[in-house]
Formats: structure tokens, sequence, C-alpha cells
């Protein structure tokens, strides 16, 4: 089983002030293999630095987080990234960006040129290989990035706001291939976003936190995800339930930056 | 011929060049908006009339089209020059050019110097009283003189007579000098060394003497032969001296008065000596200043002015083309030469500096013995010998041979192991670059290549590291504010002023550029990119190589750019330091000979290769980082 766990995670910042920031306060979560979370929450509240930590970017004040009952202690192929800004080797071509990672492990040509081609299917690329990533749009660089992660076929995808910087238009095509690519691979996925409907739409689970102690404040187990597998996005954004969740949720954020804005006042 | 055509060409090309942008101006569209940018883009044909009304300026400001229209105008000038010359003197006596009479000038003067060492004497404390009246008198005595020699009634009957006879000879010259009477046929012998001397005298321009000096044109042998007559005038009017009985009893009684007081002084009394020798400078300046009473030289100075109007009126076309083709300055004469007075002096004619330039690229001619830039054919071995060190046959074990008993010298592997690292066997040549400009650039590259091989790992260290940054920092801070020249005595002293000292300077100079930039474009990388590249699963040299060094490739291309530049200008004055071969050597060498053709040539040679360096960069830069400003 290889299951993502946290324990009790802190993670304290010191300003060069000497101010501290306490951005995760307590997080414990269970995440089983092949479950879709998305977390939520107003900006300040600890979700970047959650996924830092999942990844290994950063090493947590106290408590641990396992990945299959291994210790999370610095970045591993295990956990593939997608940036928000796709953070794209832009010398490389889309086809070298894309077995980055295989030609770091030193896989053979052969090999690696049919995944390339394979992964540039599957993300609508097919024929792009070649073309400089400085060309591409900023959705077809994201469809990129996806590539280069998936390709190394990690057992957990972090997903960094990967949406955000989209075109709506974009954005929903974009949403419907990470259901598609969650649906058959069946990876573990965390997805932070800002935006409550893509939260909704795309998590299986959506943890909202709160901000200062960054913390889990509510968890969702939604039927949306699913359902998104086989129907019209936009459907089920119409869906009754649907908007009196996304309706909810969002009053909840509201009420936090109105909390955050009047402890700032005050 | 090349240069009045293309004097031609330019006209012409500006004026079209003029007229289809005025004609385009109305038909262009973006043009209705002011400040708009796309009114920038486009103007070929403006850049043609700026290049054409520069390369106008230098043609008519180096006098060349003056040479390439009028080959012989700077020969007529100059003999109108040699006219001026010889009456300089002569008009310098009276108000022409100048505000007063010479005369009046110095006695004016003289009066004023007599009186200031007066009062200067008298209020000396550290003069004795007897010493003060001897001198005060002396100087008074000396202010008596000035009458003899002013007054028309001590006037010599000699001296008068003298003055009108050169009066008549000026009159004369007066008369004749328009007609064709002047200049009297030459005699034989006379008209022989004439002619002899212009088929030896070479034409104006950089090819012997500046100007050609002897007549060449029937003009001009008239204003030679007007100067020559004119400067026995002078000589003989400067000649006599108004030195009247009375005047000269005076002076000989003030000589002995202050060679008597001049006796009686010790060496000891420095003040007392000086001030006597300045007292009998005085009187020395006013007995050889040429001074006579007012009226005197009343006709011999309306002689003077008749015949400056006279030839000045004959110039005619001469003056023409000196107002027109001499701009900034016109031809001087100068004893038995001429030169050019003006931008033509140290503004070398187009045509020339071609000429020059092209005679100096001939590998036989060159500067100083080595071409500027040429082949020379050279054996493999000695270029083989050259990059192997020889220790490497040093270190084979075993032992060099020893010569038998029989004079014999059998060698062994190390021995031809040696032959080899040394260059010591046969090969085929091939052609290798020498000369000026190939020393230059090869030097700019070695120093550019090491500068790069050991700045840009360093850099990239000191960008990742905090040890490397905290070690090498104070090392490279302390050397790289200095300017590079500053370090050129210390570094031609230590590696000598061949190539090794320029080359390390050079080295010094880029390696700090290139570990700056190189550092900047490490630690610039993104940490995104850094991140994404771990969870890829890279080792840290695959960072390195894959993530971090492309990263900062446009950091460190700006960089190289930056160094080449800097190189370039460093090179050429270290070469200007000590040397014997570079572009900065020839130009060093003629400027102490004044071959202002060549320093421009080393000028326009020094701009070229830069912008050569520079274009080869932006290319280099084009081609290895398209990505650049678009991550």
């Amino acid at each position: 089983m290889s299951d993502l766990v946290s324990q009790d995670l802190n993670m304290v910042f010191r300003s060069p002030k000497g101010e501290t920031v306490h951005a995760l306060k307590d997080v414990t979560f269970k995440l089983k293999k092949g479950e879709l979370l998305t977390v939520l929450g107003p900006s300040g509240c600890g979700k970047t630095t959650l996924l830092n930590i999942t990844a290994g970017f950063l090493r947590p004040t106290s408590g641990k987080i396992t990945l299959g009952g291994n210790e999370i202690n610095g970045p591993g192929v295990e956990r593939g990234m997608v940036f928000q800004q796709g953070a794209l080797f832009e010398w490389l071509t889309v086809a070298q960006n894309v077995n980055f990672g295989l030609r770091m492990k030193k896989v053979d040509q052969k090999t690696t040129e049919k995944k390339v081609e394979e992964w540039l299917e599957i993300v609508g690329l097919k024929g792009f290989g070649n073309t400089p990533t400085y060309q591409l749009s900023g959705g077809m660089q994201q469809r990129v990035a996806l590539a280069r992660c998936l390709i190394n076929d990690p057992e957990l995808i972090l997903m960094d706001e990967p949406l955000g910087a989209l075109d709506a238009l974009t954005r929903e095509k974009m949403q419907s291939l990470v259901l598609k690519i969650w649906k058959e691979t069946g990876k573990t996925i965390i997805l932070i976003t800002h935006s409550v409907e893509e939260a909704l739409l795309l998590g299986e689970r959506v943890y909202v936190m709160a901000p200062r102690p960054g913390r889990i404040h509510k968890e969702y187990k939604l039927p949306f995800a699913s359902k998104g597998l086989n129907q019209d996005l936009r459907e089920i954004k119409n869906d009754k339930e649907f908007v009196s969740k996304r309706e909810e949720i969002l009053s909840m954020i509201w009420n936090m930056e109105e909390e955050i804005m009047g402890k700032e006042a005050g | 011929m090349i240069i009045s055509s293309l004097t031609f060409l330019i006209i012409f090309a500006v004026i079209g060049a003029i007229l289809y942008g005025q004609r385009l101006i109305k038909t262009e569209k973006s043009d209705a908006v002011f400040g708009n940018p796309e009114r920038s883009k486009g103007g070929i044909h403006w850049v043609v009339v700026g290049s054409s009304f520069l390369l106008f300026l230098w043609l008519y400001y180096s006098w060349d089209i003056a040479k390439a229209f009028y080959p012989k105008s700077a020969n007529e000038i100059c003999q109108v020059a040699k006219v001026r010359e010889s009456m300089l003197s002569l008009k310098y006596l009276f108000p022409i050019d100048e505000r007063q009479h010479k005369s009046t000038a110095i006695i004016h003067r003289e009066n004023e110097n007599i009186q200031n060492y007066i009062s200067e004497i008298s209020s000396n404390p550290n003069l004795s009283e007897v010493d003060k009246n001897t001198y005060i008198n002396i100087l008074e005595k000396i202010k008596l003189s000035i009458p003899y020699l002013t007054n028309e009634k001590y006037l010599e009957f000699e001296t008068k007579n003298t003055i009108n006879k050169l009066t008549d000879r000026i009159n004369n010259l007066t008369n004749v000098f328009p007609t064709n009477n002047f200049p009297p046929a030459l005699a034989l012998d006379e008209e022989r060394i004439l002619n002899e001397g212009l088929s030896k005298q070479l034409g104006w321009g950089a090819t012997g003497m500046e100007i050609p000096p002897l007549p060449e044109t029937k003009l001009g042998l008239k204003y030679h032969k007007a100067a020559e007559e004119l400067t026995l005038i002078s000589d003989e009017f400067f000649q006599i001296r108004n030195h009247n009985p009375q005047y000269k009893l005076l002076t000989n009684d003030i000589k002995s008065d202050i060679k008597n007081h001049r006796d009686k002084l010790n060496d000891n009394q420095e003040l007392e000596i000086t001030l006597l020798k300045e007292i009998n400078k005085l009187n020395k300046r006013i007995q050889f200043a040429s001074i006579f009473p007012p009226t005197t030289l009343v006709q011999f100075e309306q002689a003077v002015r008749n015949f400056d109007n006279v030839q000045k009126k004959e110039q005619g076309s001469i003056a023409t083309k000196d107002a027109l083709l001499f701009p900034g300055g016109t031809i001087v004469s100068s004893g038995p030469t001429c030169a050019e007075d003006g931008p033509g002096r140290w503004l070398p004619k187009p045509s020339d500096t071609f000429r020059i330039f092209a005679d100096m690229l001939k590998p036989s001619v060159g500067f100083k013995f080595v071409p500027m830039f040429w082949y020379e054919m050279m054996g493999v071995n000695k270029i083989v010998g050259f990059i192997l060190p020889d220790w490497i046959a040093d270190i084979i074990p075993g032992k060099y041979p020893i010569h038998s008993s029989d004079g014999q010298v059998k060698p062994n592997f190390k021995s031809k192991v040696l032959d080899i690292v040394t260059g010591n066997f046969e090969a085929f040549k091939i052609p290798v670059p020498v000369g000026h400009i190939w020393d230059s650039f090869l030097r700019v590259f070695l120093g550019l290549v090491f500068g790069i091989i050991l700045g840009v790992p360093l850099g990239i260290f000191m960008g990742l590291n905090r040890f490397a940054k905290g070690f090498f920092d104070p090392l490279v801070e302390l050397y790289r504010p200095v300017p590079p020249l500053a370090w050129a005595p210390l570094v031609i002293t230590v590696f000598g002023i061949d190539n090794v000292g320029k080359i390390f300077l050079l080295f010094m100079v880029s390696l700090s550029i290139m570990i700056i930039s190189a550092r900047a474009g490490a630690s610039g990388t993104q940490l995104s990119k850094i991140h994404a590249a771990h969870s890829l699963g890279a080792s840290r040299w695959q960072i390195l190589r894959e993530v971090i060094f492309p990263n900062s490739l446009p950091e460190i291309l700006t960089g190289i750019r930056v160094a080449v530049g800097m190189c370039w200008g460093t090179l050429v004055a270290a070469e200007f330091l000590a040397g014997t071969t570079g572009i900065g050597f020839v130009e060093n060498v003629a400027r102490k000979y004044m071959q202002y053709e060549v320093i421009w040539i080393t000028i326009f040679v020094m701009g070229m290769l830069g912008l050569l360096f520079d274009i080869t960069i932006r290319k280099i830069i084009d081609k290895t980082i398209p990505w650049r400003g678009k991550g």
C-alpha cells in the first residue's frame, strides 16, 4: 500500500524581523492510493507549503509525512510535480522536456522515444515534439509539464495551481485532461487551486484550509470527479448539489478572508 | 580621378536619397502620428545620406577634394604663402595687421619697463644707496637715448638713402608684378636648376614633402620670384641700424657704465648681477629694435601696403580655391618647405589613406617588417613541439641515450619521444596566419578563452556555494575594480612584453567579467526549475549540466560580449605600452613618426575588428540562446 500519511505536520517560518509565522499546524491526513485530493483555501493558508513538504523541497519543523511507509526526506522521482508556470526548460524542445526524467535515468533511446510519442499523444501535443517550448501557448506548456511529470510514472502527482494562469476555455479543457489522466493511470493526485469550482469538479476529496495558523478546516468527500469522467463538466457545474456546495465553501472562504482583514485592521 | 568621381557620386546620392525620402514622407501612413515608433523604421536612403555626408566631410576637410580637382592648388597656395612669409616682418613694422607701429609699441613697452625698474630698485631694501643711484642713473640714460633714435634731425643721410632705395625697389616690384614682364625671363642655368628640381618633385600628399615647394605653374612662379625679391629687401631693411653718432656715443657710455659696475661686483652679489643683466638686455632691445623717427618710414610703409594689395588682387583663382577648398586652415610656408596648417594635416586624405593601407596590406611591405595580415608556411612538427610539453619525454621510464665509444649516439624510445615533443622531426608544412592584426586577434582570443575556461566554472560554483562565494569574493573584488591598465606595468614586468604578458592581462580582464556573469546566471536560476529537475530524478551533476548551465548561458554570453569589448580596449593600450607587434604597436610607432594616415588606418582596423567580434558574438547568441527573454 503506498498511501500518503501525514502526522502532526508543523511548519514554522521565521521572518528576518524575528516574527514567526505558523504556516502549518498539526496537519494530519491520510490519502489512499488512487485518490484525487484538491486543496482549497484563502491565500496564506499554507497550501503550497504543504505541497512543498510533500514534494520534499522543504523540511517540516516537526511531524512527519510518509509515502508507502517511507518518510519523505527530499525530492524524489516517485513524487512528480507540476508547477503553476510550468517551469519548463525553455532551452529544450517539447520532446526533450518530456523525456528529461528518462534521460536523467539513462533509459535507452528507443524506449524513450516510444514513451515520449505515447505521452505527447495523451496530452494532445502529437507532432509538437521538435517545437521549442517558448513558442507554445500557456495551455500547451502546461500539457508539456504534465507529460514531463507523468512519463516518470510517479506514485504521487503534486500539482501547484497548474491551471491558475490559463484562460477559462483552456482551463476547462485541461480539467477534463486531468480527470482523464487520473482515471486512466489511477495515480494519487494532490491538486492545489484557488478556484472553488475547480476544487469541487476535480476533487474526490476536498480540503478547505484555514490560515493563521495554516490548518485543515474542513474536509469533503464529493461525487463530482467520478461524474466528470463520463459527463460534460458544464452540466455538472449546473447541478443543484454542486451549486449549493460551491456557495457553502465560497461563503466559508469569504468569512475567513474577512476575519483576516478584520485582524489586520484591528 | 577616383576621388573626383566619388565626389560627384556622393553629391548625386545625397540629392537622390533626399528627394526619395521627401517623396516617401508624403505616402508613409505611420507618419501621421508623431511619436509612433513606426516612424523610426526603415529609411535606408537616410543611411545613404548620412554616410555620404560623413564621407563628404572627410573628403572636404582633408582637402582631398581640392587635391582631386586641382592637384596643383596646394603648390600655388604655397607660392603665395612664400610671399606672405617674406612680407611678414615688414608688415609687422606697421599697423597693417597690427594695431600700432612696431617702433611705437616698443618705445611704449620699454619706457614702462624702465619706469618699473626704477621704482623696483628704489624700493628694494637689499640694495645699497650707492648701487641704487648708479642703476637709476643708467636707466635714466637709456631713457634719454630713445629720442636720439626717434628724432628726425639725428637721422643720417645714409640711412635715409638706403630706405628710399628699398622703397623704390618695392614700388618697382608693385608696378611690374601684375604685368607679363614679371617675372623676367630666367637665366639659363637658373631655369635648368628649376626644371631639374621640378622633374624630381613628388606630388602633393603623403609621398615625401607634404606640399611640393617649387613653383609648378606660371602664376606660382610669379609669386615665387616676388617672394625671393621681397626676402632680399626685407633682409636688407633689417640690416639698417639707425645708430647715429650721437646715439652711439650714449650707448657706448651706457655699456661702459654697466661694465664698470659689473667689474666692481663680486660673484656673491646675485641680485646686483641679475639686475645689471636685465638692464643690459633692456638697452640691447632698444638698440636693435629698428626704431625710426615717426615720419621716416611713411613712404616705405605705403610701398609695402601697395604691394600687399597688388599681390592680393593678383591671386585671383588661388584665393578662391584657398577659401573654398581649404576649410579650417591653409598652407603655410616656413623656410624652404610648405606645410598644411589645418585639418588637412591631421586628417589624412582618403586617397592617401587607402593607398597606404593597400601598401601595408602587401605582405612584402607590412609595417616594421611584419605584414598586417598574411600567412606563413610552418611545419607541423613546430606546432606539435609547441603544443606538447617537453616533460612528456622526461616522465617515460628509462634514460636518455649516452654516446658510445665510437662517437655515435644511438637513439632509444625515450629520445625519440623527446624528438616528437620538441618538434624535432620532418613533417609537411601548413599555412599559419601571421601579422599585426592576427597577433592582436590571437591575444584577445586566448585571453578570452582562458578567462572563460576558468571564470565560468568558478562563477557557477560561486553562484551555488556559500563557501566558494565567500572564499573567492575578496580576491575577485580586490583586483576587479582596478583598471586593467593599472595592472599592465606589473604584469608586463613579470610575464614579459611579448604575448604571455598581454594574454595574462587580458585573462585577468575577462576572468572577472566571466566570474561575475556566470555567478549571476547561476544564482538567477528559477527555483521552480531546480525543483522540477529534482523531482524528475536529476542528480546534482545533472542539474548543474542540464539546468543551471543552460539557464545561465544568456548571462555568460552577454558576459563574453562585454569581455570582448574590454579585452579589445585593454589590448590596444597594452600594445601601446610595450611590444613589437600588434595593432596598438603600429599606432604607437605611427604616432612617433606623425604618420597620420597610419594612425587613422589603425583606428579603422580596430573599429572594424571590434565590430566583427561583436557581430560574431551576437550571431552566436542568437543561435545558441534563441529562448533568451522568452522563458
